[in-house]
């Protein structure tokens, strides 16, 4: 079976989720790859959240919040585009490429957008292939990886 | 109060008033010539001369610079009068025969032929009659300071400083305004040199800006109020009994507490000028909609005539429609109001003149109630209807001239035909944009815009008059184009809903709310600084942080910040999260 990479994709609730269910609701087809963690806003994913995520098997992490001067908390988005260059940074330590983690603004009438990262980065990962991370024993690996 | 006697009328009036006022109020008629409410009485023409008896004294004197007294005897029309009146205007008719205002004077004085011949005599209809007026309103109520007289006797004239163009002239029309033969002229330099026979706008510095305005209160044009350049004037508040007129008022910043927001700023009409093609901007005659709308207005600068620029009826009259939407270059959306207010424009130039009608459209959207109806109406009218997008508005080739001013090319795409249509008059149906500071009223109010860039309503079919931030609420074109039955029924729905919490008295909030646990909290501060709500207080006492529900919205930042994990979103916990990436990963 061909590889099918799993990414994690965290939305703020006010922009980037509204706009994901508007490319739903506009029958955008688009990769099934990313699966959606609703937050309320792109500033309240914690960093842990992302290196847990590529820990527990997720061969990519995408970040997507509302674009600066729209956050809906007026300046969360502010907070996580300081947040993600510092991690890119630290995953590169770890083995991970950068490109796995991405931050992207989509507003909430941008379904089409939406639709466009997914699948671009959907095709990147691909390329660059599942992720191996050496695992210490004691954490427990995800049951399947394909 | 003193009590006089004008002619044979008695009559009570303040002392210090003029003769002239006096027998205005009395009903009695004294001619002038040089007088005007506007400026303090000049007394030049002495054609007010009146004869105030006092005791047995007698005297002439001029009627509209004399105070009353107690007790004096004013006549109007007495035979010295009378024979005074007559000279001073005998000498007047004698040097400017042919002007209207002196023959009309001499006629009402009951003079046919001056007796005298003037060395100096004018024979021009427009002659200057010195008369002082506009040297008047220039010094005294413009306060520019311009005219003024020069030399004396017959060689007297109205002149401006070393007979040049002046600087301090702040061409206000005063002086063209007052000017009682005409002698004085405006002269307005149009672009292309041309004499514009109307311009569509206020004709006054103080105006209401339209009959229909809410509220229905005349404004200032403080670029073109003569008080704004020179402090002078003021004729409008003299005029206005009330006391209502304000100079000093400035614009003022208010704040006023509200618990809810309804946004209807409305839309901006798509410029044309861009698209060259149309020439709008460029040619005569080429019209946007809503200037087009006010030509069409009974109170507007044509009295709801339909002409051309130089003042004719148009003998066709080409309306095209969307000017700017459906277009990949402009705006992709339809403006959906154009091709009823097209229909409405053909019907009225029908009714007003006996134009051929042309529209030309892409897809005729007569899509509302009793609207195709009207459409069929229009046609039974005679309006041609052509369909096809316009391809570009030219000035006629000087062979097509006796037909029309202007050239429309266009490509009937039902017929299969190339046309170039003569038309005297182009109406462009502009396209409905979102306006230009629509973006910063997007982010004060933290609400988003649709890509075509109106604001986009919380759910499209669900919730079509509220917006993503509570409280606010949208309604009308600032939503998206719409007419003004939609924009009824949108306002009234958003009205309703606003009003239901009002009702209640109370509102509920999302439970999502940040909490500090208190025996982890390290008091660090960090998240004190990044509430963007200035939820998050330091208690002082305890050293930790706190958080105020009331004000927190629960977004989280400070809860991805805390170093210690002592800070909780409730509905999103560090372990709710840390679950749904586990469960994803299955």
């Amino acid at each position: 079976m061909a590889f099918e990479p799993k990414i994690i994709g965290f939305l703020c609730n006010w922009c980037s989720y509204t706009g994901a269910d508007l490319a739903g609701v506009s029958r955008i087809k688009s990769a099934p790859n990313v699966r959606v963690i609703r937050t309320m806003c792109s500033g309240r994913v914690d960093p842990s959240f992302i290196l847990k995520a590529f820990q527990l098997g997720a061969d990519g992490v995408v970040v997507m919040g509302c674009h600066l001067g729209d956050c809906h908390y007026q300046e969360g988005n502010y907070k996580t585009i300081r947040r993600i260059p510092f991690l890119k940074r630290l995953i590169r330590e770890f083995g991970i490429d950068p490109r796995r983690l991405r931050l992207e603004w989509v507003s909430a009438s941008e379904g089409d957008q939406f639709a466009k990262i997914v699948n671009e980065m959907t095709e990147e990962i691909r390329k660059l292939g599942p992720l191996k991370l050496y695992i210490h024993s004691e954490i427990r690996q995800p049951a399947a990886h394909a | 109060m003193v009590t006089i006697n004008i002619d044979a009328t008695r009559i009570e009036i303040d002392e210090d008033t003029t003769i002239l006022k006096a027998a205005e109020k009395a009903g009695i008629w004294i001619p002038t010539m040089c007088y005007s409410e506007y400026f303090e009485p000049y007394g030049v023409c002495r054609l007010c001369s009146v004869e105030v008896v006092r005791g047995k004294r007698s005297r002439i004197v001029t009627a509209c610079n004399y105070p009353v007294r107690e007790g004096i005897t004013v006549l109007t029309n007495s035979e010295k009068v009378k024979w005074i009146r007559k000279i001073i205007m005998e000498l007047t008719f004698s040097r400017w025969p042919n002007v209207k205002v002196v023959r009309e004077m001499a006629e009402k004085l009951g003079i046919e032929k001056p007796r005298f011949v003037s060395l100096e005599r004018d024979e021009a209809e427009d002659a200057c009659i010195l008369c002082g007026m506009c040297v008047n309103m220039c010094n005294e109520v413009v306060k520019a300071g311009v005219l003024g007289f020069a030399n004396v006797g017959i060689k007297r004239e109205v002149v401006l400083p070393f007979n040049e163009r002046s600087d301090r002239c702040i061409v206000c029309g005063a002086c063209v305004y007052v000017c009682p033969t005409g002698h004085i002229k405006t002269v307005i330099e149009d672009y292309k040199g041309k004499k514009p026979e109307f311009t569509l706008g206020p004709k006054t510095a103080i105006y209401v800006p339209t009959l229909q305005a809410v509220p229905r209160i005349p404004v200032i044009d403080t670029n073109s109020c003569i008080h704004f350049k020179t402090g002078g004037c003021e004729i409008c508040a003299k005029v206005c009994e009330p006391n209502a007129i304000n100079y000093e008022m400035q614009d003022e910043i208010v704040e006023i507490d509200v618990g809810q927001i309804l946004i209807s700023t409305g839309f901006d009409l798509f410029d044309a000028s861009p698209m060259a093609q149309y020439g709008y901007g460029r040619l005569d005659n080429v019209y946007s909609s809503l200037e087009f709308e006010m030509m069409l207005n009974s109170t507007g600068p044509t009295s709801g005539k339909v002409l051309t620029k130089d003042g004719k009826e148009p003998r066709s009259v080409a309306i095209i429609h969307c000017i700017g939407s459906r277009d990949v270059n402009h705006h992709p959306y339809c403006s959906r109001v154009c091709c009823m207010y097209a229909l409405k424009y053909a019907h009225l130039v029908h009714d007003r003149t006996s134009a051929a009608i042309y529209q030309f459209y892409i897809d005729m959207r007569a899509f509302g109630k009793g609207y195709e109806e009207f459409y069929v109406r229009i046609l039974d009218e005679g309006v041609k209807v052509i369909r096809g997008k316009v391809a570009e508005v030219v000035e006629a080739m000087s062979s097509q001239k006796d037909e029309g001013l202007l050239s429309v090319r266009c490509e009937d795409t039902l017929a299969g035909k190339l046309l170039d249509i003569p038309v005297d008059m182009v109406v462009l149906c502009n396209a409905i944009e979102p306006r230009r500071d629509s973006d910063a009223v997007r982010r004060l109010f933290s609400i988003s815009k649709s890509p075509d860039g109106f604001f986009l309503e919380r759910h499209p079919k669900l919730d079509p008059t509220s917006t993503m931030t509570d409280g606010v609420y949208i309604a009308g074109c600032a939503q998206g184009p719409k007419d003004i039955p939609d924009t009824v029924a949108q306002a009234s729905s958003a009205a309703a809903r606003m009003l239901s919490f009002i009702a209640k008295g109370e509102v509920e909030i999302e439970p999502v709310r940040a909490m500090v646990q208190e025996e982890y909290c390290s008091g660090c501060k960090i998240c004190n600084g990044l509430c963007p709500y200035s939820a998050i207080e330091f208690l002082e006492d305890k050293k930790i942080s706190h958080v105020n529900e009331a004000l927190c919205k629960g977004c989280g930042t400070c809860v991805a910040a805390c170093p210690s994990s002592a800070m909780t979103g409730h509905g999103f916990t560090d372990k709710q999260i840390l679950a749904e990436i586990e469960g994803l990963m299955v």
